[in-house]
């Protein structure tokens, strides 16, 4: 008998029970939803699933009575857009602190221990300064996004560099490299693959600050959609929502990871991914 | 090419002395062996010839000149691992320094400067015996076919002294005998001084001119005295390679130094880490080399 440590499935075994979980929750779903339906027809708390395909045939594929939009689509154009802009600029200045404090003794001293105090501010507990100081617009939205994970992938980032071994810094150094040749041909090539993974592990949390921001104060996004309705109790529009959102974050996730394999065998290689 | 002299050099960490009253001079196109048990400083040594470290007393003199307080070209480097660039193939490893010398504001080359760098690391990879391996990733390579490659990139900028810090303590043993042909070849062809820090004597009397050997004064209170020069063994260079190491094995006028660095090996392996000992400076690395 072998161990069950040693027991592997084989590939369709695996799919399938990839599948497993999912198909349990869809099936536990619909189960619920019929239970509940029979009883009260009028339930809004599981909607059936022909409810659900209505309310995203209304959103999605129907013109909004009142402005003519696909609501659906202005939502995601709206969220998409902050959420990009916001993990764009954060990616930037993270890469930029975290690679000066990684490399810089300098740098090191003067913005490591303010990077770990930054980083402990809990963003959401600032959100209302945000809205103070930048207004209800989009400013702030994005600014949300950018002060909580900022912080995070540069710290990810200044530990990634100091990882990097010493020694390489030292063979630069003995072949005639400067700090910048040894920033842009040692450090920085290194450390785009792993400023991938900072960005993957950090949409997480870039969607829940975006989400928060649009249920504050928005007039279009997919938080502020799922809001919004939450008043009228409307789980068959929330929940197509949810979906949506997971599938937009889960899917960038799979992209930057298939972008990272693609870009970088070497990192594969040197052991790859967490 | 280079004549090394070593004045009083001194070496404090704090209230720890490491290394105390290093003098040596070393002529040039000299193998230096640098053997003693774990944590005698050996390494630090050798940083210091790097400009990884300062002494905190004494001076070191290349050709008269004081050592530049940082790394630089002329002292090329090969570590027991970490020493290539894992995000480079073995042929852009080696035509890195050449690009960090052409290109100051890249560190790129490009179009006919490229190929003609790549020509060249590509020449020195052939030397080493990486010709069919220039388009692999370190990764993608065996233990000694990194070192080799480690090799070869340290010689692209033609240092005049080279430093190797238990380049081949991780490698088997019939690898290692390969690898050490390849850099007494490298060493004449290149006439630069080369100092080696090693745990295998047999490995340090192969390739030297000279075997140094550190070890502290005292066991009792062991920190307060740093470890010092306690043999200075001359090899004739002229003598056929594989003589001296006969010679080193079954030793007849090095018969009873032989036998007190074969104890202090020995005692090197018994007690790793010493105690009271520079295990802080040691890094695991080095000590990765006595198990291999």
């Amino acid at each position: 008998m072998t161990r069950l440590v040693n027991r592997h499935p084989d590939r369709p075994t695996r799919l399938l029970l990839a599948m497993l979980p999912f198909a349990l929750l869809i099936a536990a779903y619909a189960i619920g939803s019929d239970l509940r339906l029979a009883e009260n027809p009028n339930d809004k708390l599981l909607p059936s699933f022909r409810a659900l395909g209505d309310a995203i045939e209304r959103m999605a594929f129907t013109p909004d009575k009142r402005t003519g939009d696909y609501l659906l689509w202005v939502d995601t154009v709206a969220s998409l857009t902050r959420i990009g802009g916001g993990v764009a600029i954060a990616t930037v200045f993270g890469l930029l602190v975290g690679v000066s404090v990684g490399l810089l003794p300098y740098a090191r001293a003067t913005l490591g221990g303010f990077l770990s105090a930054v980083a402990m501010i809990p963003p959401l507990a600032i959100l209302p300064i945000l809205f103070i100081l930048f207004g209800l617009g989009e400013l702030s939205k994005f600014v949300l996004v950018f002060a909580g994970i900022g912080p995070f992938i540069a710290r990810d980032i200044a530990m990634r560099v100091a990882e990097l071994p010493t020694e390489q810094i030292i063979k630069a150094q003995t072949l005639g490299a400067s700090t910048w040749q040894i920033c842009t041909r040692v450090v920085l090539p290194q450390v785009w693959p792993r400023l991938m993974d900072s960005v993957r592990l950090s949409l997480g949390a870039a969607w829940l600050f975006l989400i928060a921001a649009e249920a504050v104060a928005s007039q279009d996004g997919l938080g502020y959609r799922i809001f919004l309705m939450r008043r009228y109790l409307a789980m068959d529009v929330i929940l197509p929502y949810v979906a949506w959102i997971t599938v937009l974050a889960f899917s960038f996730d799979w992209l930057l990871r298939a972008l990272q394999t693609r870009l970088f065998p070497w990192f594969a290689l040197e052991g790859g991914s967490r | 090419m280079s004549r090394v002299e070593v004045r009083n050099l001194w070496k404090e960490y704090g209230d720890q002395v490491v290394l105390e009253r290093i003098t040596m001079d070393v002529a040039p196109h000299s193998f230096v062996s640098l053997v003693g048990p774990s944590g005698c400083g050996k390494s630090t040594f050798l940083r210091m010839l790097l400009s990884q470290e300062k002494p905190t007393r004494g001076s070191i003199l290349v050709d008269g000149q004081p050592l530049a307080d940082e790394p630089q070209p002329d002292r090329g480097v090969v570590f027991q691992k970490y020493s290539v660039f894992p995000h480079l193939t073995a042929v852009e490893n080696v035509a890195l320094g050449q690009e960090f010398a052409r290109a100051p504001f890249t560190g790129r080359l490009f179009g006919r400067a490229r190929r003609a760098a790549l020509h060249e690391a590509g020449a020195l990879l052939e030397g080493v015996g990486l010709g069919d391996a220039r388009g692999k990733y370190p990764a993608q390579l065996s233990g000694g076919m990194q070192q080799r490659l480690a090799i070869a990139q340290a010689l692209a900028r033609k240092p005049r002294i080279l430093l190797l810090d238990e380049p081949f303590g991780a490698l088997d043993p019939g690898i290692r005998a390969d690898i050490h042909d390849l850099m007494l070849s490298v060493w004449w062809d290149t006439r630069m001084t080369v100092f080696m820090v090693s745990h295998d004597l047999r490995e340090a009397f192969y390739l030297g001119t000279r075997v140094v050997a550190f070890d502290r004064p005292t066991e009792k209170d062991a920190s307060r005295f740093g470890a010092r020069i306690t043999f200075d063994i001359a090899l004739d260079p002229a003598a056929p390679i594989k003589e001296r190491l006969r010679e080193a094995e079954h030793g007849s006028a090095t018969d009873e130094l032989g036998e007190e660095l074969a104890a202090m090996a020995a005692q090197a392996d018994r007690d790793d880490p010493a105690p009271g000992s520079t295990t802080r400076r040691d890094d695991p690395a080095s000590r990765d080399g006595e198990t291999a």
